[in-house]
């Protein structure tokens, strides 16, 4: 642990720190554009400037100079308050004065530096370089003059995304980034070089020229368009969400967020259900609220406890919570969250929770990935196992190929395969000191949990500070619907067998609707979506957005969730509708506010109340009995960026899909 | 600066191109490269590589060679690795043509030296038979570049011409390597200057001239 003086200040740093790194340790602001702490050293835009004793009498870059002891670092001295000032100069001589018109405005790294570092005013009269804009694909809008050639970006694509697309073509003065013949950047994170590029060079096209960032309210939400629970800002104006950034959190997304959880919010304001409607002779119309409340009424005239309720995939835990009070107020038991009919076992929750932690999968040695197409399914999860295999680990992948962007072993899609485990897996997982086994929605179908366990023992997954037995699952409700109990022991299939009078269907969209051609289908959601379409009675519900809620991801972290807009016209958050149904059914919920409903709720389920890792115990016993069958045909997730009815009603999403992976097909079937 | 930008990417550069591949004795000298590196670290190799692409090139088409997009993508797959990162090298070195160039590429350098002892001149002795700058020449024989410094600044003016440096140059002297070069001839390469072997001072030496014919021990006589 060296010790340096910065400032004269001494400190104590870390082995292996930069110079850069103990300036923040001793609370002194280095300005930098290149440098950034989840990517590679590049030292390229000279900003950092420091002056270091012993070493030569000149200003060093101290992102990439590493902390010695003994050191004596000034940044408050005269050359480096020149230096920086000379290097800001040079910046700027290429560097546009566009600041009106540049949607970075108000968070530009370049604008706060040069304000904070730089010269008053400027010396260059000569002309400026021009570069013309380069395509980057439907959500990266280009205006490469004002690039300050930093290669945040490039380094991106290639260390945490794996996708190298994006270069620096040519030199010095005449460089130009950008993607190989100017193709679409088409990778599930390539959003992210938005928030990393320093200057207006790379910004968001569905955002541009909406709004400035300080017109905008912030309000903590969490990511419902995969398992993974990315924290996330919603950026509001008025009653609409203007976009969607990540928030920095370690444990979870790192400073990363998909291009679903960023881009799918303009869908937010469109098909929505803003109204009530019912079916009559075949067709929905408006209606209001107290006749479709009476219809739910006379259909369970007699019998009330012929009622059943589906979740959705992008509920929150008090919505599920109100519905099974609902539900079960009525005499009914009939809730099921795994819509699409999935039966695993939940008895015991740690055999379907993610228990490596996505932090602690990076320190994995050994991974077994059985049926998950982790790129598609959770995108800021492939970027740990990236991590994971950059330190060494080896990983095997069980279904139908996929570009996992590093080194992976397909052992084919067969999971009888699993029964007799080939040599090499057996050998490399068993003498690993940390072996992980993901069980992915594509295994869980098939019924693969049961004989997954038995994996446990067979490779050690479980050691003194080590779970590596891992479930990933894709809907950012399913967690905590597994807590609540929201499920029944044969799945939907109970539910289709039960044939109850009314289905309460929360934001199920990826159900099927056949088997329940006698019911009244209420439909209680956002969006004109498949659930809708089936629907007799529709209510119209708040999205993620528009109300409080807690979440739990595929890791069994509690989070919560803050409203930032109000749902558009007669739409209600959907704990009141539930509660104004209980009215109308004639039973008693016990709660009539939200504090109140949280508060029913964390008393039955306390684990919910507290934001962190929920604890599951001990991973239940395998039932020796269990045998891997069936052939993995597919992955769920058919289309990323279509993966909820808020996507499907983005157009952001719907031409990233067309574009982006239709056109790719098409491509490809020329080829 | 001359325009780096690759040729643009048409269905003809395609079909020309697409196809392209060592020949038997280039996929020897590609793999003999390539094993000069640890395993895992083939990349390293993009450089010869790629040169002895533009000169297959060359070859096949009888010029000094260049790098069409399929053959650039040829380089990257022969080596696994992303297309973008072979681009890069390529429009970063000069040494790399992205546009076709004729048979001979001459390349004059203008830099402070050069054009002390007479460059303009020779640019325009070249411009005189016909060369423009950046393109191929009627007759399809030349491609004039102007370069930075070459490093030939003692025997300056220089051109370079494919793989070869004429140094010491005249208008007259050029026009005598090109006429050779025009008849198939292979001029002398090197220093035009009578009498003078490589890059030695003109009138002769001018320090340590005890050492011109045997060796001598100086070292008193300081």
């Amino acid at each position: 642990m060296p010790k340096v003086t910065v400032d004269g200040q001494e400190i104590e740093v870390p082995a292996g720190a930069t110079v850069l790194q103990a300036c923040e340790l001793a609370g002194k602001e280095i300005p930098r554009f290149c440098y950034h702490e989840r990517l590679s050293i590049a030292g390229n835009c000279r900003m950092c400037l420091v002056e270091v004793k012993p070493g030569p009498p000149k200003p060093q870059a101290s992102c990439a100079l590493p902390a010695a002891e003994g050191q004596e670092i000034r940044t408050d001295s005269p050359m480096v308050k020149k230096a920086r000032e000379g290097v800001m100069e040079f910046l700027l001589i290429n560097h546009p004065l566009d600041c009106p018109i540049c949607d970075q405005g108000g968070e530009c790294d370049l604008q706060d530096q040069a304000v904070a570092y730089g010269r008053g005013g400027s010396r260059y009269h000569e002309n400026k370089r021009a570069v013309t804009e380069k395509y980057m694909g439907p959500l990266i809008k280009t205006i490469m003059t004002r690039c300050i050639h930093c290669t945040r970006c490039v380094r991106f694509s290639e260390e945490i995304a794996g996708v190298d697309e994006i270069g620096a073509l040519y030199r010095g003065e005449d460089m130009q980034i950008t993607t190989y013949l100017e193709q679409a950047a088409a990778h599930e994170l390539s959003a992210n070089v938005i928030d990393l590029c320093p200057v207006g060079a790379l910004t968001s096209r569905p955002y541009a020229f909406e709004a400035r960032p300080w017109e905008l309210k912030k309000t903590l939400s969490i990511d419902v368009s995969d398992a993974v629970g990315a924290n996330i800002t919603l950026h509001s104006k008025g009653r609409e969400v203007m976009r969607a950034l990540p928030r920095v959190n370690d444990d979870v997304n790192e400073e990363w967020l998909s291009d679903k959880g960023r881009y799918q919010v303009d869908g937010l304001t469109k098909r929505r259900l803003d109204r009530v409607w019912v079916r009559r002779e075949g067709k929905l119309q408006p209606a209001e609220w107290t006749e479709a409340f009476g219809m739910i009424a006379s259909a369970l005239e007699g019998d009330k406890s012929s009622i059943a309720a589906v979740a959705g995939d992008l509920l929150d835990a008090e919505t599920m919570f109100a519905a099974k009070a609902l539900v079960n107020a009525c005499g009914s038991r009939l809730t099921e969250a795994r819509q699409t009919g999935m039966t695993y076992d939940v008895s015991n929750l740690a055999a379907v929770n993610f228990n490596s932690t996505f932090a602690g999968i990076e320190t994995a040695d050994a991974i077994l990935i059985v049926g998950s197409n982790v790129r598609w399914e959770a995108a800021l999860l492939n970027v740990r196992l990236r991590k994971a295999v950059k330190a060494g680990a080896k990983v095997y992948i069980i279904g139908p190929e996929w570009d996992p962007t590093y080194p992976a072993t397909f052992l084919g899609s067969d999971l009888k395969l699993l029964n007799r485990i080939p040599k090499e897996l057996g050998d490399v997982m068993k003498s690993a000191q940390r072996p992980a086994v993901i069980v992915g929605a594509a295994a869980l179908a098939k019924g693969a949990l049961p004989a997954a366990l038995k994996l446990v023992d067979k490779f050690g997954l479980v050691k003194d500070d080590w779970n590596g037995f891992n479930v990933l699952h894709i809907s950012a409700a399913r967690m905590a619907s597994l807590m609540l109990g929201f499920t029944l022991p044969g799945g939907m299939g109970d539910i289709a067998a039960a044939a109850p009078k009314v289905l309460l269907s929360l934001g199920a969209d990826e159900m099927d609707y056949a088997p329940y051609a006698g019911s009244l289908k209420v439909y209680i959601g956002h969006h004109g979506d498949k659930g809708a379409h089936h629907a007799d009675i529709i209510l119209p519900g708040a999205s993620y957005a528009e109300k409080d809620g807690t979440y739990v991801n595929a890791e069994g972290r509690v989070q919560f969730a803050e409203k930032a807009v109000f749902a558009p016209g007669d739409a209600r958050e959907d704990w009141t509708i539930l509660r104004a149904l209980a009215d109308a059914l004639g039973v008693t919920v016990g709660f009539d506010s939200f504090s109140e409903l949280q508060a029913k709720m964390i008393a039955a389920v306390p684990a919910l109340g507290e934001e962190g890792l929920a604890d599951y115990g001990a991973l239940p016993k395998a039932d020796s009995g269990a045998k891997f069958e069936g052939e993995l045909a597919g992955y769920p997730v058919k289309d990323f960026y279509l993966t909820n009815p808020i996507a499907r009603a983005s157009e952001v999403m719907q031409r990233c899909s067309d574009e982006l992976l239709h056109g790719a097909d098409v491509k490809e079937a020329a080829e | 600066m001359a325009d780096r930008t690759p040729a643009p990417d048409t269905p003809e550069l395609r079909a020309r191109w697409g196809g392209f591949a060592w020949t038997p004795e280039n996929k020897t000298t590609a793999d003999w490269h390539i094993a000069k590196y640890p395993e895992g670290r083939q990349r390293s190799a993009v450089m010869p590589l790629l040169d002895l692409a533009q000169r297959q090139v060359g070859a096949e088409t009888d010029t000094q060679g260049w790098l069409p997009l399929p053959v650039i993508e040829y380089v990257a797959k022969y080596l696994g690795m992303p297309v973008i990162r072979v681009l890069e090298v390529a429009s970063f070195y000069f040494m790399y043509n992205l546009k076709p160039v004729g048979k001979f590429h001459v390349q004059v350098c203008g830099t402070t030296p050069c054009m002390l002892r007479g460059s303009d001149d020779i640019m325009a002795a070249c411009k005189k038979r016909g060369m423009v700058k950046g393109g191929v020449s009627a007759d399809g024989l030349w491609t004039l570049t102007e370069v930075e410094c070459m490093g030939n600044c003692a025997t300056a003016p220089m051109v370079q011409i494919n793989d070869d440096n004429y140094e010491d140059l005249t208008p007259e002297r050029l026009g005598a390597v090109l006429d050779a070069l025009e008849r198939g001839e292979t001029p002398k390469a090197g220093t035009q200057e009578p009498g003078r072997h490589t890059s030695e001072p003109a009138g002769g030496p001018t320090t340590l001239k005890d050492m011109v014919s045997a060796n001598h021990d100086y070292r008193g006589e300081w």
